[in-house]
């Protein structure tokens, strides 16, 4: 994973959940490409002709919340979203999106003030967040170690690949 | 040395003496299940590692429940996948299409057991912490390292206890404790934490009414939602396990717990109203809402004893014309129970629509999507925007009785005060 992220944002509020992002009655699609198509149907039918290639998701608390479903960061990251900002993260999306190489940054200050179509870098190392756009930096909080060590190895199946089954 | 529950449970399945709040360990897992909606990500996963074995059959548990029996090519092709992962694995534990929802099965089948640690690649999991289990939800990769290695690694939780004192009046449930406890502390109010329930009125409610308080833990972002086992759990476990088993409790000067008091005596029957379950209201004051289907089922309250309440109230009645009243059994044990005790008769002759056991329109699946402006009144446990069918329809959630009172008048109705 790239650890310097630059994109537009696509801006949405607070607890936005599983099912918008990618509804029950796509469940049975396992290919990215089919769950990429079906991307925010349950939040908005026609939110996918928004998204374009590169997008990051700016978004207020509790992102992710709801279901264990990993077709939800699968089609977002398939979608084009390269990266989601958010003031928090359910917990078990948390652990999906980072499992199968979607960035995820908590940024606790910064979304209230990022705005639609703002051009943002995030650096995953550093962690910071810039607004290019509003020329305004903000801190976010750092992966816990464990979890930095999964995205340096490109998600949790090549990290196990090489230290426990090499 | 003082712990809660979730710790002890973690730190003897990570071989640790002592585990603290925030500590990240390698813990070993006693139970893990997966089933057909998320079972085929985790094949995809596990095909990627390098091994060929999963790492202790008789530790894996596959129930079918989401889309059952399979309504398209894709669920027929993904239920094919798992049966034939299931038959070279020797996974004994496999439940076809026909024996009932995941989270009633586990415990149902002995499958759960007090201190243990149970992982499901389904967010509900933690319902199974009723039985004292530390019990989560977890994505298909995770559950794919489960497969082949049988650990995971956990970021040990706080813990928020509720202490619920008082007495429930007549027709108020366990699950008006719930919505009520989420609307106080918001749907992320425990986010990351442990939620367990405890006081008088939790020690008081049999495993129906506590599976309900756990099921929805994670709707207020909880971790798993423990009770700590007592009599109640080991009557319920008599004869369905014969292995033993090691329950803990809560140290009350554990550093990581925090308690919250509930005084549950002069709650009200509770209403979850869209598109938020923390938006939730006293059943009483959402009467004017008319609703078009009412579904009594899934895993927060399709047991019989949710049955039973719903045929109390529908008992000689007749649902209002036009209102679809979908009732779903949990599983066949609890579809059979229902049938010898004359409740299906109840139902049918109310004019209500009876589906097999599965989790029908809780999740917008395969059975029971509701239309654009449609409204449905639901006992399952979100109400989230688009959960149900259209993003443009709206959910409303309550307990089985307020849904079977609902269903005779056509609108939210609060059962009469004694």
């Amino acid at each position: 994973m790239e650890k310097i992220i630059e994109g537009r944002v696509l801006k949405l509020g607070d607890d936005i959940d599983t099912d918008s992002i990618l509804p029950g009655r796509y469940l049975t699609l396992s290919e990215p490409e089919d769950l990429g198509k079906h991307v925010m149907e349950g939040y908005d039918l026609n939110y996918k002709d928004k998204i374009q290639e590169g997008d990051v998701i700016v978004a207020g608390s509790n992102f992710g919340c709801g279901s264990s479903r990993e077709h939800a960061p699968i089609a977002l990251k398939a979608a084009g979203i390269q990266a989601v900002v958010a003031k928090s993260f359910a917990r078990i999306f948390y652990r999906n999106a980072t499992n199968i190489g979607l960035a995820l940054v908590e940024a606790p200050e910064g979304p209230d003030e990022i705005n639609e179509e703002d051009i943002v870098e995030l650096n995953l190392e550093e962690g910071t967040l810039k607004n290019e756009t509003q020329d305004k930096e903000y801190t976010t909080t750092k992966l816990p170690e464990f979890m930095f060590e999964i995205l340096e190895n490109d998600g949790l199946i090549n990290y196990l690949n090489k230290t426990r089954f090499e | 040395m003082s712990m809660t529950m979730s710790e002890k449970i973690l730190a003897r399945a990570s071989n640790n003496k002592k585990v603290e709040a925030g500590e990240i360990v390698m813990a070993d897992i006693d139970t893990a299940m997966v089933h057909d909606l998320t079972g085929p990500l985790t094949l995809q996963a596990l095909d990627q590692i390098n091994t060929d074995k999963v790492w202790d059959p008789e530790k894996i548990v596959i129930p079918f429940d989401h889309q059952v029996p399979a309504d398209t090519l894709d669920a027929a092709a993904n239920h094919q996948m798992l049966r034939k992962f299931v038959k070279e694995q020797g996974i004994e534990n496999f439940y076809d299409v026909y024996e009932g929802v995941c989270h009633q099965v586990l415990p149902e089948k002995g499958h759960v057991l007090p201190g243990t640690v149970v992982v499901g690649s389904d967010s509900h999991t933690c319902t199974h912490g009723a039985l004292g289990a530390f019990s989560t939800g977890i994505g298909s990769t995770d559950m794919a390292m489960v497969f082949a290695t049988g650990q995971l690694w956990f970021k040990i939780p706080e813990t928020l206890q509720f202490q619920i004192n008082g007495e429930l009046k007549e027709n108020v449930t366990s699950k008006d404790v719930i919505l009520n406890i989420i609307g106080q502390i918001g749907q992320d109010g425990a986010r990351y934490k442990a939620c367990e329930y405890a006081g008088e009125t939790v020690e008081k409610m049999d495993m129906s009414d506590r599976m309900v308080l756990s099921n929805m833990a994670i709707e207020c972002g909880g971790k798993t939602g423990l009770i700590a086992a007592d009599r109640v759990t080991q009557n319920y476990l008599n004869g369905r396990t014969n292995k033993v088993y090691t329950p803990v409790t809560t140290d009350p000067d554990a550093p990581s717990l925090e308690v919250m008091d509930i005084d549950v005596s002069d709650l009200e029957p509770q209403v979850a109203c869209p598109n938020y379950v923390d938006n939730v209201k006293p059943a009483s004051e959402v009467e004017d809402v008319e609703v078009d289907q009412v579904f009594i089922g899934s895993c927060t309250n399709g047991r019989l004893k949710d049955l039973q309440q719903a045929a109390k109230v529908l008992k000689g009645k007749k649902i209002k014309k036009g209102v679809r009243t979908l009732v779903i059994p949990a599983s066949r044990t609890i579809y059979k129970q229902a049938l010898d005790q004359g409740l299906m008769d109840i139902f049918i002759d109310a004019g209500a629509l009876i589906c097999n056991p599965c989790c029908g329109p809780c999740l917008g699946g395969h059975v029971g999507l509701i239309g654009d402006g449609e409204v449905s009144l639901s006992t399952s446990n979100r109400n989230f925007k688009g959960r149900q069918g259209s993003p443009e329809g709206k959910v409303y959630l309550s307990s089985p009785i307020v849904a079977a009172e609902s269903a005779i008048t056509g609108h939210i109705t609060a059962p009469e005060k004694n």
